[in-house]
């Protein structure tokens, strides 16, 4: 599966990749708007959803799909808006702003990873058997 | 099945256009008033007074059966009402259980007014369909459904008369009648009731909502009370809406970022803590049956006592490793992140008409293991998941069912029926083909099913003119109480709980007050204002969620890590806080915990004087069964005897040396029944009610809730 593969210990807290990400996405130069969020005090630590799925099995109208590059993506015409894809993220990667009533996230486009200075982002590949998600076929021995 | 025929035969009786309007802040402010007597249906005002004093769901639906009804007004008269009402929360969908709907009819069982929240997609889609609450009166002659059309603006009534009655047949086929395709099937949301709702006073509405992943509907009940005997005896089949477009913000609340931050903590919390405290994710409310085996509460042949040792059987874990499908979203509106709507898939139904199917069974809910189980002393997972699937389909409450068929159990074991009464059926405890032959009894409207199905008040008089049954003794074991069956805990050692249970408004139920840990097992209510208090705070605090339109659930099925650091841990503070905060959000309204409880005691006297007007709530309808406080039995004080024998001694300062069970049972029961009383003085005093359970004219004052007409029902009963 495809994914923002990230080292913190290369992060400058620049911004760079949050203000492309928003720019990109809300049309707006705004961190709170961007799916990859870099914690500014102390060490640098940067929070990106590493693509692991467990959002899928708790979406309640299937609205949060893995797509053919194994980024999971969600469709904003199905959501409901309840958020607990939110609550549930293990990484806390899942995001929300109040001027939407829809959550978002990062789909490993890249555009960042092409805008940090220190190589402290880059898109990669791992092993499809790390997706949290279940499929339906086994939950439901079908 | 053949949908297509069956919609042929519809014949269509009425049509209704109406605006689709607007929510604001909650609130559509309207109702659908339909009368299937004449085919008549119009839009009524929400007024400004009703939101103020009843601010919806349940409150709205105590005020219109209260217009609707006269004292003389029975359950099977036209002029009763269904009332299914919201309330101004429903609907949301950041915050868990939000999707609730309150039910209102009067009761076959009580003769009183009732009311039951369930849970399912048709309270959300009918008020976004434009309804605050929908008003069902009058009597059809044919079998008739009305379906709303949220997204076209449209009402209509119409004969149905090919489709099945039962459930989950039923709302099968109507999901697949009214959606598109796959994906519109969430769109649509059905009530219905059952076959044995026909045939028994303790029908019950099932509330549909379907579910993406099983592909199947799914079904979550309005039990108590038989409110799906009033459906079926109005000859309504069902209650269809659709709308799609479901967004997270369509309330068009006050302020939707407060709601959204509340809802995230929340679903964070489940997501931290669930699994080390309820595991409601995975189980429900049936988590807690070994609990209360273990604490001697689970109600074992028809509560006589309170553990036993083939409780192992149906303990939780069996229900998690063999039968309930896991890893799966089970809430049953969206964004109920507690998600405790179990389902048990592909399981194999072995008796009845559908032997041989495969279905997905919705639970077992605690109350649904303990009443149909253990109750029973059926201690089987297979025969509860059964029986549980046919009480579902039937339309029959598993509550009034577990304890009707416990009842009707021991007085066969003690001969006081026998199987020519029961037609041949051996009613012994831990019979399942026997249970579950009465259901399919029920279904048909035949044997000694139907007599099981009047409920234990009517059986009880039955037994008594028909079979010369001893009154008193059948008074003592008849886990009954204003017609209401108990639900499924054991309350002889809690003081709190069997006022929790007996001072209700409806009837024995844990909707008002479960206080059994914090009385008997945490001790925090010692003295009787303590447990005074506890029986007003929280009556009044768990009748605030049916004014919103809240499950109760998510408030005390988990708490935050640090709940047990705070002032009142019991009342879970944090969770009060969100509530407030989410009812902000949704209303602009800025409430304390005192407002709060001050609106319910609005709904809450107000369903008193109903009860007064109907011709019962005073204090000898408080009277309660001498199981529910102490030993009927000698088995029974001699299962216990080390406890009873203690507090004879050091509680009553009676010396039990040389004495016999029986002189001592007659002197722990005055005791036990002298102490009710007091419990009952304190509580009546804590609600502002005098001592025969009257409200007071200058309580209603400070409730500013002196209508005339309630006061004109109290006056001369100051």
């Amino acid at each position: 599966m495809k994914y923002l593969a990230k080292d913190d210990s290369k992060c400058i807290q620049c911004g760079a990749c949050e203000s492309i990400c928003s720019k990109t996405y809300f049309k707006e130069d705004n961190p709170e708007k961007s799916c990859i969020q870099i914690k500014k005090e102390d060490t640098p630590e940067i929070n990106v959803c590493n693509q692991c799925g467990e959002c899928i099995d708790i979406c309640p109208v299937m609205a949060i799909k893995r797509d053919k590059f194994g980024v999971v993506r969600i469709d904003k015409k199905i959501c409901v808006g309840c958020f607990m894809c939110v609550g549930f993220c293990p990484l806390l990667s899942m995001r929300q702003h109040d001027d939407y009533i829809e959550p978002f996230k990062c789909i490993a486009c890249g555009l960042c990873a092409k805008e940090c200075p220190t190589e402290a982002i880059y898109i990669a590949e791992r092993s499809d058997e790390e997706a949290r998600e279940m499929p339906i076929d086994k939950v439901f021995n079908r | 099945m053949d949908i297509i025929k069956m919609k042929e035969n519809h014949k269509v009786l009425t049509e209704y256009k109406y605006e689709l309007g607007e929510i604001d802040k909650g609130y559509t402010n309207r109702t659908l008033y339909v009368n299937i007597s004449d085919n008549t249906i119009t839009s009524k005002p929400v007024t400004e007074m009703m939101k103020e004093k009843f601010v919806g769901g349940k409150g709205f639906g105590l005020w219109y059966l209260w217009n609707a009804t006269s004292p003389e007004t029975k359950w099977d008269s036209p002029e009763n009402e269904i009332i299914i009402a919201g309330g101004p929360v429903c609907g949301i969908t950041q915050y868990a259980g939000t999707g609730k709907s309150l039910v209102c009819s009067i009761s076959p069982l009580t003769d009183i007014p009732i009311d039951s929240n369930v849970g399912g997609f048709f309270g959300p889609l009918l008020k976004f369909s434009g309804w605050d609450a929908l008003e069902i009166q009058g009597k059809s002659d044919k079998d008739i459904i009305v379906y709303i059309d949220g997204n076209n603006g449209l009402v209509t009534i119409e004969e149905a008369p090919l489709e099945a009655v039962d459930a989950h047949v039923l709302g099968e086929q109507l999901t697949e009648m009214y959606a598109d395709n796959e994906d519109d099937k969430r769109n649509v949301a059905v009530v219905t009731a059952g076959t044995g709702a026909e045939h028994s006073r303790f029908g019950i509405l099932n509330f549909t909502f379907y579910d993406p992943r099983r592909k199947v509907t799914r079904l979550k009940q309005a039990g108590r009370g038989g409110i799906g005997t009033v459906f079926r005896n109005k000859k309504l089949k069902a209650l269809i809406v659709k709308y799609s477009g479901v967004k997270g913000n369509l309330n068009n609340n006050f302020d939707q970022s407060i709601i959204n931050k509340t809802g995230i903590k929340y679903h964070k919390e489940i997501h931290d803590l669930d699994h080390l405290q309820n595991n409601m994710r995975k189980i429900g409310t049936a988590n807690i049956i070994e609990i209360m085996d273990a604490y001697d509460l689970l109600p074992v042949m028809n509560f006589q006592y309170g553990s036993h040792p083939d409780t192992q059987n149906i303990k939780s874990t069996v229900f998690i490793e063999k039968y309930l499908t896991q890893g799966v979203q089970d809430g049953c509106w969206y964004g109920c992140s507690m998600a405790c709507a179990k389902g048990a898939d592909n399981f194999l139904i072995k008796t009845g008409p559908y032997k041989g199917h495969r279905v997905t069974v919705d639970g077992p809910e605690y109350e649904n293991a303990a009443g149909l189980g253990a109750n029973c002393a059926i201690f089987d997972p297979e025969a509860i998941l059964e029986l549980n699937f046919y009480c579902d389909t039937y339309g029959i409450d598993t509550i009034s069912f577990g304890t009707a068929t416990a009842f009707a159990m021991e007085c066969y074991e003690r001969g006081i029926i026998n199987k020519e009464i029961t037609g041949g059926l051996e009613l012994n405890f831990g019979n399942f083909y026997a249970s579950v032959e009465l259901l399919h009894q029920m279904s048909k409207g035949e044997g000694f099913g139907t007599v099981v199905g009047q409920g234990v008040h009517r059986m009880k008089k039955i037994f008594v003119e028909k079979y010369g049954a001893d009154e008193e003794f059948l008074f003592d074991i008849g886990m009954e109480q204003k017609g209401l069956e108990y639900s499924e805990y054991g309350s002889k050692e809690s003081l709190a709980q069997q006022g929790g249970y007996g001072l209700t408004n409806k009837g024995p139920q844990h909707d008002e007050a479960w206080l059994i840990f914090m009385d008997m097992v945490n001790n925090q209510i010692p003295t009787f204002e303590d447990k005074a208090e506890a029986l007003h705070y929280f009556p009044m605090f768990r009748t605030w969620f049916g004014l919103y339109g809240f499950c109760k659930l998510p408030w005390n099925d988990i708490v935050p890590a640090d709940n047990k650091y705070t002032d009142e841990p019991a009342k879970v503070p944090e969770h009060v806080q969100n509530y407030l905060d989410v009812v902000y959000g949704v209303t602009g309204k800025k409430l304390t915990v005192d407002d709060m409880i001050k609106e319910s005691e609005r709904v809450y006297n107000f369903q008193k004087i109903f009860n007064i007007r109907m011709g019962k709530g005073l204090r000898k309808n408080d009277k309660t069964p001498y199981r529910s406080m102490g030993p009927v039995t000698k088995e029974e004080y001699e299962s216990r005897q080390e406890r009873y024998d203690k507090q004879l001694k050091e509680i009553i300062g009676y010396d039990i040396e040389g004495k016999t069970t029986e002189e001592k049972m007659a002197v722990l029961r005055k005791y036990r029944e002298s102490q009710y009383e007091k419990l009952i003085d304190a509580v009546y005093k804590r609600r502002g009610w005098n001592s025969n359970g009257v409200p007071t004219l200058e309580h209603l004052k400070y409730l500013d809730m002196e209508l005339p007409e309630l006061i004109e029902v109290i006056k001369d009963l100051q």
